[in-house]
């Protein structure tokens, strides 16, 4: 299942942008944008995405390649971490108040 | 705003970030001398004019997207332009206003080819292209002047249209290959412009009295050749072959677009001689 | 067609478990996001608004990038490039959030140059002066910021994104107009005569951005429901107004409103008689112009035409050619 909004009839293809805003960060989606192919796309995105220092690096994915988990299945898809607490540093409270654990 | 809207929200607050501005103007301490500042005139006043014009494509472009390119392209000039007449004008005790709006034709010091009209999007295109890599090869040098306040304003610059030159490239590999039409538009705006190439290129006396200081234009020609020739070549375009115009724009004489771009640009600054904005 | 409507009294009784979920998030404030199931109407109602946005985005950079050429001072030429490619920006951003629902970009352009789409009608208003930028900075995004910033709270994640970016960067369009305003009121006679003019002309328009009164606009109390919006028109007119009054003081500027006078009980300015006839005439495609602004659209769209189309074929071509690399 590709993200929303793609479509092949259009001239020009979506593509979805993210923007790494600074080092150490991840990069995070910003939106999208039109463009004929991969070189225009990524100028696109520098041009639109960071006009205020926005960012220091850009990335852009043909929205038709992206693959989505299907929100249908929601529920049953991310269902399964709930109960597992003992994935969590905290479910483990008897060692509360020693040092460096 | 109420309250309700101006709380700490996780799915976005809005509130105007405290930035630190950036310097608007590349200012040194220095004031031209009469050599200088007529030499920061002729890029200016080059800045200015293409500026001018770009600014013109806004709300006006193929896509959108394109609106927001020619756009910053348009800005980084205006800035340079900016920079460059604020220089000149220490000599005379002129600000960069009155040197843009107060002057007349004879006055300007721009060069021909950013002179010509926008046209069709190919034209603007070639254009750029060739004013983008001559100003990327100049700046390049000016890095290294003599003069400390060119040299940064060069420096600032340089980077700017490192972007412009690359800008206008994928667009000429674009128009060259695309359709039948865009190659036929293309090859005609870059013969339309190709005439004005050769100005660009032209000692012109000052030159010699700014030694260390200016760049020599005729010394950039052969990385300007170098640099423009593998596109052309992956383009599968022909450097045209034709006249050559006279060019005259660093001494005053100018094509017949300028009076008109000039009227435009300066029509309601005239209108209130005095006046502050 | 005929038939009998008989009420459908299920609907209320058993909802499906989607609509339960939909329900559910709208009541807990969380966020609809692409593609969950949502109601038909909701997905309509939020096409419609957020492609009428972006509409008003386009259109609005014409009034404001007829004076570029013309700006009477290098910064202001600068500033005011800076704003109207913003404005291509927001459109580009609200373009993008509402594609999320379904909706092309071709389509809604198509729809907006064959005059089929609506957008924000203050745009049908001329700028015949320079003091208009001021005033559409000051007064016209003023109202839209008032608009905009509960819309950073819409609902629909990707619209309340784009706002929040939106709103962010709008913060200086304001700015720059009052400034204008302010630099014309402290100059010569000629300058403070200008800005009032055109404050006199653009101040009712820009409080019929708000919409027609709560009581006559037949969207609103669904779109609240939905909390696709959070604020009633009269609501955040009011507020808009109260705003102003002060900073109008501040420029020297008087607002073209005889009846505008504090009332000591509310503690709000309240305001004259809004004549609603001309926001209607505008509305309705006859306002001054409508015609051109289309046109204006239409023409840049088809004359960037064969640009697009080079472009797609040009990618075409290299990816057929790195095709045939990978191949042989």
């Amino acid at each position: 299942m590709t993200t929303p909004g793609d479509s092949a009839a259009e001239i020009w293809p979506l593509w979805e942008v993210f923007v790494r805003s600074n080092r150490g960060l991840s990069h995070v989606h910003v939106g999208s944008l039109h463009a004929p192919d991969e070189t225009l796309a990524v100028r696109n995105a520098r041009d639109l995405y960071t006009r205020r220092s926005e960012g220091v690096s850009v990335w852009v994915v043909p929205a038709a390649a992206i693959t989505t988990s299907d929100p249908d299945a929601k529920g049953a898809f991310f269902e399964s971490p709930a109960g597992k607490n003992y994935r969590h540093a905290s479910y483990y409270s008897k060692s509360e108040g020693v040092k460096h654990l | 705003m109420s309250d309700d809207d101006s709380k700490a929200d996780v799915h976005g607050h809005v509130a105007v970030d405290v930035t630190t501005l950036d310097a608007e103007l590349i200012e040194g301490p220095s004031v031209a001398t009469p050599d200088v500042a007529e030499y920061a005139l002729w890029l200016g006043d080059d800045s200015l004019i293409l500026s001018q014009q770009l600014g013109a494509w806004i709300s006006r472009a193929p896509e959108l997207e394109e609106d927001v390119a020619l756009g910053n392209v348009a800005l980084d000039l205006i800035g340079h332009a900016r920079s460059l007449l604020h220089y000149a004008g220490t000599a005379t005790n002129r600000t960069e206003d009155d040197l843009a709006y107060w002057r007349t034709e004879p006055d300007f010091r721009s060069l021909h080819i950013v002179e010509q009209p926008n046209g069709d999007f190919a034209h603007t295109i070639a254009r750029q292209f060739v004013v983008s890599h001559y100003l990327f090869e100049l700046y390049s040098r000016l890095r290294a002047s003599a003069d400390a306040t060119l040299a940064a304003i060069a420096a600032k610059a340089v980077k700017e249209v490192d972007y412009h030159r690359d800008h206008s490239t994928q667009w000429v590999l674009r128009l060259a290959q695309g359709t039948d039409e865009s190659r036929r538009r293309m090859i005609t705006a870059l013969s339309d412009l190709w005439p004005y190439v050769e100005e660009i290129f032209r000692d012109d006396p000052l030159i010699d009295s700014l030694e260390g200081i200016a760049v020599r234009p005729s010394t950039l020609r052969p990385a300007f050749d170098s640099a423009i020739a593998p596109v052309l070549a992956e383009a599968e375009l022909e450097i045209p072959r034709g006249f050559v115009a006279s060019g005259g724009g660093r001494t005053g004489r100018h094509s017949e677009h300028l009076a008109f771009l000039l009227a435009e640009m300066q029509v309601l600054t005239r209108a209130h001689p005095g006046a502050s904005w | 067609m005929t038939s009998t409507i008989t009420p459908d009294t299920s609907a209320s009784v058993a909802i499906s478990v989607e609509e339960q979920q939909f329900n559910d998030l709208i009541e807990a404030d969380s966020r609809i996001e692409p593609r969950d199931w949502m109601p038909e109407g909701y997905r309509k109602a939020l096409v419609r608004q957020i492609s009428q946005h972006a509409h008003s985005e386009i259109i609005g950079m014409q009034p404001e990038s007829n004076w570029i050429t013309r700006a009477p001072s290098l910064k202001r030429k600068a500033i005011l490039m800076a704003k109207v490619q913003d404005e291509a920006g927001h459109g580009l951003y609200l373009y993008s959030a509402a594609q999320t629902l379904g909706a092309t970009r071709d389509d809604m352009t198509d729809a907006l140059i064959a005059g089929k789409a609506r957008y924000s009608s203050i745009f049908n208003y001329p700028t015949p002066s320079w003091a208009d930028m001021g005033s559409i900075g000051w007064l016209v995004d003023g109202a839209a910021i008032c608009n905009q910033v509960p819309l950073c709270r819409a609902s629909y994640g990707p619209y309340g994104r784009a706002m929040v970016r939106i709103c962010k960067e709008e913060s200086f369009h304001q700015r720059q107009g009052f400034e204008i305003l302010l630099e014309l009121m402290q100059g010569t006679d000629e300058q403070r005569q200008m800005a009032q003019d055109s404050v006199d002309r653009w101040y009712w328009p820009a409080l019929m951005m708000f919409g027609p009164p709560d009581d006559d606009s037949p969207n609103s109390a669904q779109s609240m429901a939905w909390k696709i919006k959070r604020h009633s028109n009269d609501e955040l007119r009011q507020r808009f107004v109260n705003m102003l009054v002060p900073q109008a003081a501040v420029l020297g500027i008087t607002l073209p409103d005889p009846d505008l006078h504090f009332n000591e009980e509310t503690q709000q300015w309240d305001l004259g008689v809004i004549d609603w006839t001309e926001f209607h005439e505008v509305l309705a495609g006859r306002g001054p112009n409508n015609a051109q602004r289309l046109q204006r659209r239409r023409d840049a769209h088809d004359e960037g035409k064969w640009v697009r189309e080079a472009a797609a074929a040009y990618a075409r071509k290299q990816s057929a050619r790195t095709e045939e690399m990978v191949a042989s």
